[in-house]
C-alpha cells in the first residue's frame, strides 16, 4: 500500500547520548602532525603532559613584493632589474633589485623583508614573491601516558587509565594543570575572592557558574583552566570579545582553558562530576575546552591521569545499554531542565506534547518524586 | 547504467528507486514504487551518517538507512552480503535506479578569487553557490585586504576547491596574474587531507591562461575553462558550474572516506544536496510555469533559491540555522530582533542562554508552548537575514547592459536586486522546523512574516525531507520525481493576500469579494493592521476581486482594482493587511498585544 509522506509519524528517535562522567577509563589519543615529519619516542616509552612526540617544519609565511612599481620600471624588465633568481635564499635587509638610472639621480632599491628564499619572479606581474624560511613545530603528548603505537612520520598514540569528564561546551586549547576545587558546593558560584595565588598553574573547579570579577582575577593570578557548571552569557561575551554564533572552538588566544559541565544560564555542576574532581583534588590534569557540536561531535574534557595505571581495575569499566526502565537521564531542555530523572516507561507510540506536537516521548520519575512526561530527545542518559 | 542524460520518461520500465541523501548527521534513504502508471513514495530509513571516526565509511549509513527501509516493507534492496544495492529488479527484490546526493563532512567548501568584487568575482561566486557549494571567501583585489593577509586567509581556510576568475577577454592582465600569485604563494592545501592536489577552475582572461597554466598545472588539478565574463556585459556561469561538478567528483568526494565505493554503487554522479535541492526548486517553477522563491532553513545553513523569469540563483548562509547555528542567528539579528515576535516577556539573559542551550545540545526540541514560540521567532529572523543575503546575489551585472534573456528585466529599474517579492507567485519552504511545525498554520506564518510576500503568493512545504532527493531523480526522469513532488512531497499550505504599502491602524485598505467553490460569496472589508484566514481546501480555487484603498498596492498599482485567483489549501487563504513592509508596535506592550490578537485570529498556537 502507497502510504503518503504527508501522513508519515515524526521519524525522529534520537536521544543525545550521554556526557562521559567516569572514574576510570582507557583514555587513548592519537597526536599527529598537520604534514609528516619525524616521530621521536618509541613504542613502550612513558611519557608526560609535555613530553614532545614528533615535530617537523612548516613553510614560512610568503609576502608579494611588487619589485617593478617600486623601481619603477616596466613588469617584463623585472628579471634585469632583479640580484637574485628563484631559489635563492637572502638575509633580511640584503638587496634584491635596484634600478639606478640617470648616472644616479634615480636610484630605487627593494631589500629583504625577512630571511628567506626567493619563491617565484613573475615578469607579467612585475612581482617577486618571497617566502620565510621553514618554521619549526613540534606536537607534545598532552596527556601523561605511555606510547601504545608509534605512527611512522606522523605521530604516536598515547594511551593512560584516567578519571574522564566531558564538558558540554568549552573553550581555549589544550592545556593542563593540577586540579583544585575552589568552592564548598556544587550550587556555590565561584567569586572574585574564592580565586587566590595558590590557583597559579592550577584548574580550578567551581560550581554554578564564575563571575566576570573571578575571570579576570584568574587571569591575573596565572589560573591554567577553569571548570564550571554553567556559563553566564554575558560573561561569555566580555570574556572572548565577542559573541559566540557556532559552536567550534578551541582556537581562541586566550591563556586559560574553560569548560562548562552543564550549559549557558547559571546551572550548578552535576552532583556526580563535582564529587569525582574533588576526589582528584591535587592530582595533575589535562584539559581541553575545543567543542564541536556539528559532525563529528566533540566535547570539552578533563583528563587526569592516574599515577600508577597499571595497577588500576580495569573491571569498572562499564558501557552503557541505551535507555531503559531504570536508566539514570539527565532532562536537557525546559521545563524540567537540569532535572536527573529515573527512567518509569518508554511508551511506544506517539504522543502529543504541551507545543502541540506529536513525538516519542519518555516518563520519567523526578528526584522531588514527581512523575512527568517529556520528549525523548530532550533527556541524556547519565553514564555511570 | 543510467546516464545523467535527462528524458522525460528514463523510468519507463522500472519499478522501485532508491535515493539517498547522505547529510552531515543523518542519512536519509526514500524510497519510490511505480503504482499503476505514477510515481509514489513509499516509506523512508534513516541512520546516523559514518563518515567521521571511528567508521571513516559513508556506506555503512547508507546501508543502516536501506536496512530500515527493507524492516518496513519486507522488500529486499541489498545485495546477499548487505554490502551493496541490487539491481536491477529482479521481480521480487532490488531497485532499477540508486542515485544520491550528499553533504557529508560539511558539503563542498570553496574560495573565489576574482579582480573586482562587483563584477567577476560575483559572477564566479554565483557560479559555485548555484553548483552546490559553500562560499568560504571571496578574494579580490579590491576587497581592502593587503596581499599578506589574503595569502594568510587562503593558507589557513583549507577548501576543496578554489574558483578563479578575473579580467575579460583581452583585459586586464596584471591585476588577475597578481590574483593568481598570491593563491600561488599561499600554497593552500585541500580540506581531505593530504596526497592529492588541490583542484582549481581558471575561468578569467584567456589572455592570463599561461602564466596560470605555468604558475598551478604541477602542483593543482587546474582546469581552465571559458571566460565567465568574457565582456562586462555578458556572464556565462553555466560552465563554470558543471566544471564544478566534475572536479567535485573527481578529486574531493574521491578521497572522502568510503565515497569511492559509494560512487561504484550509485547509477549516476553523486551530486552536493543544495544543487539537488535547487534542481528540485527548478522544477517546480518549470511545472507551475511561475517565479519561484524557495528556502531550505536546515540546522546550520539557510539555502536562499529563486527562479525568476528563467534565471536559477541560489545563495547560502552557512552559519544561519535552527540548530547549531541558531545562536548565530541571534548575534547577526540582535536579540531585540527574536524578542519582538514573542507574544510574552522575556529576560533577555534567559533567552540567550535558552537559544546558547539549543546550541550546545541541537537535537532536543520544544515541549512548551513558549518554546516553540522562541524557536519560531528565530526561525522567522534566519529566514528574513536568508532572504537579505539572497539580495546581494541575485543582482544585476553593474552598470551595463546585459545579454540575455532576461535583458528587459535586468534593464529596469536602480535597485541592485532584481528580488521584487510582487513578482513571486510561489514560496516554497523545506527544513526540519517546518516540517516538524504542529500546525501548518504556524510554518505558513513565519514563511510569511519572514519573507513578507506581496500581491497574490501560494505557499508550499515539504512533508518528508525529500527535496534533493527528488532533484537528483529529475535528472534522470523529470516525469517521475515531478509526480512523486506534486502528491507525496508539496504541502499545499494556501495563499497570501497581501498589498504592498502602509496605512493608519484601523483604516479600511481592502474591500475583497471572493466567489467559493460551493457557489458562496465573502465579502469583507478589511482593514489596515489585521490578518484574517478564508478556509480552502487543497485542490480548491476561489476568484477573487481585491480593491485595494489609501495607497495599497496589489501590484497594479495604488488604488488599482485586481483580480485573480487563489489557491486553496491545508491552511487556507490568508488575508494579509498588517502592511508592507510589515512594521511592529514600537511599545513591548502593544506590540505583544498585537501578536496575541493575529495568533489568536490564526488560532496560531494552542494554550492549555
Amino acid at each position: 500500500m502507497v502510504q503518503s509522506a504527508k501522513e508519515d509519524p515524526n521519524v525522529a528517535h534520537a536521544y543525545t547520548p550521554g556526557l562521559k562522567i567516569k572514574s576510570i577509563e582507557q583514555v587513548s589519543k592519537e597526536r599527529v602532525l598537520p604534514i609528516e615529519g619525524t616521530v621521536i619516542v618509541e613504542m613502550g616509552d612513558a611519557v608526560d603532559f609535555d613530553s614532545i612526540l614528533a615535530r617537523t617544519e612548516i613553510p614560512g609565511d610568503a609576502e608579494i613584493l611588487n619589485v617593478t612599481e617600486i623601481l619603477g620600471v616596466d613588469p617584463g624588465d623585472v628579471f634585469d632589474y632583479s640580484l637574485k633568481k628563484e631559489g635563492d635564499t637572502f638575509e633580511e635587509g640584503e638587496l634584491l633589485a635596484k634600478n639606478v638610472a640617470f648616472w644616479g639621480l634615480v636610484k630605487n632599491f627593494v631589500y629583504a623583508p625577512f630571511s628567506g628564499t626567493i619563491e617565484s619572479v613573475s615578469g607579467l606581474t612585475g612581482q617577486i614573491i618571497v617566502r620565510q624560511h621553514n618554521v619549526p613545530l613540534e606536537i607534545n603528548a598532552y596527556i601523561k601516558g605511555k606510547v601504545v603505537k608509534v605512527l611512522p612520520k606522523k605521530g604516536a598514540v598515547i594511551e593512560t587509565k584516567a578519571a574522564f569528564i566531558q564538558g558540554i561546551f568549552g573553550f581555549g586549547g589544550e592545556n593542563h594543570g593540577e586540579i583544585a576545587v575552589a568552592v564548598e558546593s556544587p550550587e556555590e558560584l565561584l567569586t572574585e575572592e574564592k580565586v587566590g595565588l595558590e590557583h597559579q598553574g592550577k584548574v580550578i573547579v567551581g560550581g554554578s557558574g564564575i563571575t566576570g570579577e573571578a575571570y579576570q582575577r584568574a587571569l591575573e593570578v596565572g589560573v591554567k583552566g577553569i571548570v564550571v557548571g554553567g556559563l553566564d552569557v554575558e560573561d561569555l561575551i566580555e570574556i572572548l570579545g565577542e559573541d559566540i554564533g557556532v559552536a567550534i572552538t578551541g582556537e581562541e588566544n586566550i591563556d586559560i582553558t574553560v569548560i562548562a559541565t552543564e550549559g549557558f544560564g547559571a546551572l550548578p555542576i552535576s552532583e556526580r562530576t563535582f564529587n569525582l574532581l574533588k576526589n582528584m583534588e591535587g592530582k595533575m590534569s589535562a584539559i581541553n575546552g575545543a567543542t564541536q557540536i556539528r559532525a563529528g561531535v566533540l566535547r570539552p574534557e578533563i583528563i587526569i591521569p592516574y599515577d600508577n595505571p597499571d595497577e588500576m581495575d580495569e573491571s569498572k569499566e562499564e558501557f552503557s545499554d541505551g535507555m531503559i526502565k531504570g536508566s539514570l537521564v539527565r532532562v536537557i531542555r525546559a521545563p524540567y531542565f537540569g532535572e536527573i530523572a529515573k527512567v518509569k516507561d518508554l511508551p511506544i507510540n506517539l504522543q502529543r506534547v504541551e507545543s502541540g506536537s506529536s513525538v516519542r516521548v519518555i516518563e520519567l520519575e523526578l528526584e522531588d518524586g514527581r512523575v512527568v512526561t517529556v520528549p525523548r530527545a530532550n533527556v541524556e542518559i547519565i553514564e555511570e | 547504467m543510467v546516464n545523467n542524460q535527462k528524458s522525460n520518461d528514463a523510468a519507463e520500465g522500472m519499478s522501485y528507486i532508491l535515493v539517498t541523501d547522505v547529510g552531515s548527521t543523518t542519512t536519509k534513504a526514500r524510497f519510490f514504487a511505480k503504482k499503476g502508471d505514477v510515481w509514489r513514495y513509499i516509506i523512508s530509513g534513516e541512520a546516523p551518517t559514518t563518515v567521521e571516526k571511528p567508521y571513516e565509511d559513508v556506506t555503512m549509513g547508507v546501508l543502516n538507512a536501506v536496512r530500515e527501509i527493507e524492516e518496513l516493507t519486507e522488500h529486499k534492496i541489498l545485495s546477499e552480503n548487505n554490502d551493496n544495492i541490487m539491481r536491477p529488479f529482479d521481480g521480487e527484490k532490488g531497485v532499477d535506479l540508486y542515485c544520491t546526493t550528499s553533504s557529508a563532512g560539511g558539503g563542498l567548501q570553496m574560495m573565489v578569487g576574482g579582480v573586482v568584487k562587483e563584477i567577476t568575482a560575483a559572477s564566479a561566486n554565483r557560479a559555485v553557490l548555484g553548483a552546490g557549494s559553500i562560499v568560504m571567501d571571496i578574494l579580490t583585489m579590491d576587497d581592502g585586504r593587503p596581499p599578506h593577509e589574503k595569502i594568510t586567509r587562503i593558507k589557513n581556510l583549507r577548501p576543496d576547491m578554489i574558483l578563479l576568475a578575473g579580467g575579460t577577454d583581452g583585459g586586464t592582465v596584471k591585476h588577475v596574474a597578481n590574483m593568481a600569485e598570491i593563491f600561488y604563494a599561499a600554497k593552500p592545501k585541500p580540506r581531505l587531507g593530504e596526497g592529492y592536489s588541490l583542484p582549481m577552475i581558471y575561468a578569467g582572461n584567456v589572455n592570463v591562461q599561461d602564466h596560470v597554466r605555468k604558475l598551478f598545472e604541477e602542483d593543482f588539478s587546474l582546469l581552465i575553462i571559458d571566460n565567465i565574463r568574457p565582456t562586462l556585459n555578458i556572464e556565462r556561469i553555466e560552465h563554470a558550474r558543471r566544471a564544478v561538478h566534475e572536479l567535485f567528483m573527481e578529486h574531493v568526494m574521491s578521497h572522502a572516506p568510503g565515497y569511492l565505493k559509494l560512487m561504484k554503487w550509485t547509477d549516476i554522479d553523486i551530486m552536493p544536496t543544495p544543487a539537488g535541492e535547487g534542481i528540485a526548486m527548478q522544477l517546480l517553477a518549470n511545472e507551475l510555469n511561475v517565479n519561484v522563491l524557495g528556502v531550505g532553513l536546515g540546522g546550520a545553513t539557510t539555502n536562499v533559491y529563486s527562479i525568476y523569469e528563467e534565471r536559477f540563483v541560489r545563495s547560502v548562509s552557512a552559519n544561519l540555522g535552527m540548530s547549531y547555528s541558531i545562536s548565530n542567528v541571534c548575534k547577526e539579528t540582535g536579540i531585540e530582533n527574536i524578542l519582538r515576535w514573542l507574544p510574552f516577556e522575556k529576560d533577555v539573559n534567559e533567552l540567550q542562554s535558552e537559544i546558547k542551550n539549543k546550541m550546545i545540545r541541537p537535537t532536543t526540541i520544544p515541549q512548551t508552548i513558549n518554546d516553540l514560540i522562541i524557536e519560531h521567532a528565530v526561525a522567522r529572523e534566519a529566514l528574513r537575514l536568508g532572504l537579505e543575503h539572497h539580495k546581494t546575489i541575485a543582482t544585476r551585472l553593474k552598470g551595463v547592459t546585459v545579454e540575455r534573456t532576461v535583458g528587459d528585466l535586468l534593464d529596469q529599474g536602480l535597485e541592485d536586486t532584481y528580488i521584487d517579492l510582487m513578482h513571486f507567485s510561489v514560496i516554497a519552504g523545506t527544513g526540519g522546523l517546518l516540517s516538524h511545525a504542529p500546525k501548518r498554520i504556524q510554518s505558513l506564518l513565519v514563511l510569511t512574516d519572514a519573507f513578507q510576500p506581496e500581491g497574490i503568493t501560494r505557499l508550499f512545504q515539504d512533508s518528508v525531507f525529500m527535496m534533493p532527493h527528488l532533484g537528483v531523480l529529475s535528472t534522470v526522469d523529470p516525469k517521475a520525481a515531478w509526480q512523486i513532488f506534486e502528491k507525496d512531497c508539496l504541502v499545499h499550505l494556501g495563499t497570501v493576500v497581501a498589498p504592498r504599502g502602509q496605512s493608519r491602524e484601523g483604516t479600511e485598505v481592502m474591500e475583497i469579494k471572493l466567489d467559493m467553490p460551493d457557489g458562496t460569496t465573502i465579502n469583507e472589508h478589511v482593514v489596515y493592521g489585521d490578518i484574517l484566514k478564508i478556509s480552502l481546501d487543497v485542490g480548491e480555487t476561489a476568484e477573487i476581486e481585491i480593491h485595494p484603498k489609501k495607497g495599497m498596492d496589489m501590484g497594479q498599482g495604488p488604488n488599482k482594482h485586481m483580480e485573480g485567483v487563489v489557491h486553496g489549501g491545508e491552511v487556507g487563504v490568508i488575508i494579509d493587511a498588517r502592511g508592507r513592509p510589515l512594521s511592529l508596535p514600537e511599545k513591548p506592550e502593544e506590540r505583544m498585544n498585537k501578536i496575541l490578537g493575529w495568533n489568536k485570529t490564526l488560532e496560531l498556537y494552542e494554550y492549555h
